[in-house]
């Protein structure tokens, strides 16, 4: 058999009908790459979300949906979740069982999450801060990698908070925070957060504030004074941002326990004390305490269900795909019917005949694999980042 | 060079059946197959090359009894001494005139591209007057362009024997002229045997001889 003329001929066929061929390459390609793309992007996602959730033992938050704890304690996403006081976490931490780490994560600056915490947590987290220093007093910030680098902030530079409510005019007021900090990358949602120090979060939410001083004001400020008490207008300046002349007037209100908290990220001493801080909290319904590891696989039991679902669906299109791809060279056959015939009185035997048109689906089907080979190795690459930002 | 004796052939199911006790065609004559639709020149020509086999009978071809040769021998037989013109041409269209030429040595393991072939291919090119065509596919030339490829690939491989199934049906008077004389020079320079089927009474004295089929079925001429 001549084989190079036989690749040739075919050659010469494919690429002189190449709409019919592109169509044929790019239908078989998709059969291929959809669901190994899928169950490869799933892959990703598990790993991405699994590997955080399996890294945190436990986390502390309000009764309700233990997945949307999950993603306000580890993600920053969920912002609206119900909150409990912070005397909950610190009961915890005091019974040395375990270490407890709080997280109020509900407000956000320029679409990045803001996240109120203790030192703690850079420790816990084995976070790094590349540029500046980290937290040291009220109004401060560190910004994750990927906020400094889509904001280009440096230290030095300020990022203010959002609006809570934005025709709320008695509500509360943006913060300008002070960035004294950049992080090292991480490949987590911490990229994308702007850790403060919890104080700071309660400032922005209005349960701290500063202002000018009582006794330094204009009598027209004072609405009365009494022995030891002034009360003001509103026309008293508060202070939107801290500065070294104006953090001493910042101050809260009430005992600093009852503030609120979304989540706390509890670390057991050792096997035991987990035991006994899940024992300690399993009947407590003004909590709920968790183990982020089990809450995802839940999770992707679910999604990965669908994802059976979505697999099979895709087979069955994709063997619809391949059937009619079979018929195309099927009908492709019959149409050349002629030219075979013709072939054959030429000298051709049918062995050629059959190597010629099993070469031109052996082309389609070779180079459909390669393409989607290709776009998989693609998707492999860019999925990492993609997820990273969906998550964030 | 071409031999039938006893030769009988029917298709199944069918009522024609050819009979020819003898025929003898000598080597570099040219024969033209004459007779009305239906008395079965073509049969004859597709027994000859080896397309079809006898029920009965030898045929024997540049001294091989092509009858006795199995399918594959028998097709390599025919890429090795038969050039064979078609009356639809029988191009491929997705080849350029010169990938339609050199066809033959593309479909055949027993004949590989000799070094001097595209300068052959231009040469024939250039006595079919197509030269200026060989880039072209074939949806871009006229009747008589795409005869004279067709043509040209028959006579590519330099065949002992050149069977043409009317080769100039298609044409008009002018073309028809032209194919022939291409056909019956290249052959002469070749020398190569030809056996042509025509129904154009004008054309019959350019061949050394005329082949009635009806006539041979009949007994007549030899």
């Amino acid at each position: 058999m001549n084989w190079r003329g036989i690749v040739y001929l075919g050659s010469r066929y494919l690429s002189r009908n190449r709409g019919k061929t592109a169509l044929l390459v790019i239908a078989f390609t998709l059969v291929w790459l959809l669901p190994a793309a899928i169950a490869l992007v799933v892959g990703k996602v598990e790993e991405q979300l699994r590997s955080r959730a399996v890294g945190t033992p436990l986390l502390l938050g309000h009764p309700g949906s233990p997945l949307e704890l999950v993603f306000n304690g580890l993600y920053f996403t969920k912002p609206e979740i119900a909150t409990m006081p912070l005397s909950t976490v610190d009961t915890l931490a005091d019974s040395d069982l375990a270490q407890a780490i709080p997280i109020y994560s509900r407000f956000s600056a320029g679409g990045n999450r803001i996240v109120g915490t203790r030192f703690d947590y850079f420790r816990y987290r084995n976070m790094e801060v590349v540029k500046g220093r980290n937290l040291i007093r009220l109004g401060e910030c560190v910004v994750g990698a990927k906020v400094a680098e889509q904001a280009g902030l440096e230290p030095g530079d300020s990022v203010i908070s959002s609006p809570e409510t934005l025709f709320d005019l008695a509500g509360v007021y943006p913060l300008k925070m002070h960035v004294v900090g950049v992080l090292a990358p991480t490949g987590s949602p911490d990229d994308s957060a702007i850790f403060v120090d919890l104080k700071t979060t309660w400032i922005i939410e209005g349960l701290g504030h500063g202002h000018q001083e009582a006794t330094e004001t204009d009598a027209n400020q004072r609405l009365e004074s009494a022995e030891g008490t002034v009360s003001l207008n509103a026309s008293v300046v508060e202070y939107n941002e801290i500065t070294s002349e104006t953090a001493d007037s910042f101050h809260f209100h009430g005992d600093l326990s009852d503030y609120p908290v979304t989540a706390a990220i509890i670390i057991p001493n050792d096997a035991k004390s987990r035991a006994l801080v899940k024992g300690r909290y399993v009947s407590d319904n003004t909590v709920q305490l968790i183990s982020p590891g089990e809450t995802m696989d839940e999770l992707f039991e679910t999604v990965f269900s669908v994802q059976r679902f979505v697999i099979w669906l895709l087979a069955a299109v994709g063997a619809a795909t391949l059937a009619i791809g079979a018929l195309v060279f099927l009908l492709s056959y019959r149409l050349r019917r002629d030219e075979f015939r013709h072939l054959r009185l030429l000298g051709a035997d049918l062995g050629t005949i059959r190597a010629l048109v099993a070469f031109e689906a052996a082309f389609v089907l070779a180079t459909s694999l390669v393409l989607s080979a290709l776009a998989l190795w693609g998707v492999e690459s860019v999925a990492p980042v993609v997820i990273r930002s969906l998550i964030a | 060079m071409i031999t039938l004796e006893n030769v009988r052939f029917s298709y199944p199911g069918d009522s024609f059946e050819l009979r020819i006790d003898q025929l003898d065609i000598e080597s570099v004559e040219t024969v033209a197959f004459v007779g009305p639709s239906g008395c079965g020149k073509t049969t004859l020509l597709n027994l000859i090359s080896g397309v079809f086999l006898p029920d009965a009978g030898m045929i024997t071809v540049a001294g091989t009894r092509v009858s006795d040769l199995r399918p594959q021998e028998r097709q390599t037989f025919r890429i090795e001494n038969i050039g064979l013109v078609p009356q639809n041409f029988e191009l491929l269209d997705y080849l350029t005139v010169r990938e339609n030429i050199l066809v033959p040595f593309r479909i055949s393991s027993a004949k590989s591209l000799p070094d001097d072939i595209l300068a052959r291919c231009e040469e024939l090119a250039e006595s079919a007057g197509i030269v200026s065509h060989l880039g072209k596919y074939p949806s871009q030339l006229s009747q008589g362009e795409r005869q004279r490829s067709a043509l040209c690939r028959g006579l590519i491989t330099s065949p002992k024997l050149i069977l043409a199934d009317e080769p100039t049906g298609n044409l008009d008077p002018e073309n028809q002229e032209k194919i022939v004389d291409l056909l019956l020079e290249e052959a002469s320079r070749i020398g190569s045997t030809v056996v042509m089927i025509t129904h154009e009474p004008e054309l019959l004295p350019r061949f050394s001889r005329t082949v009635n089929v009806l006539e041979l079925r009949e007994g007549g001429a030899r």
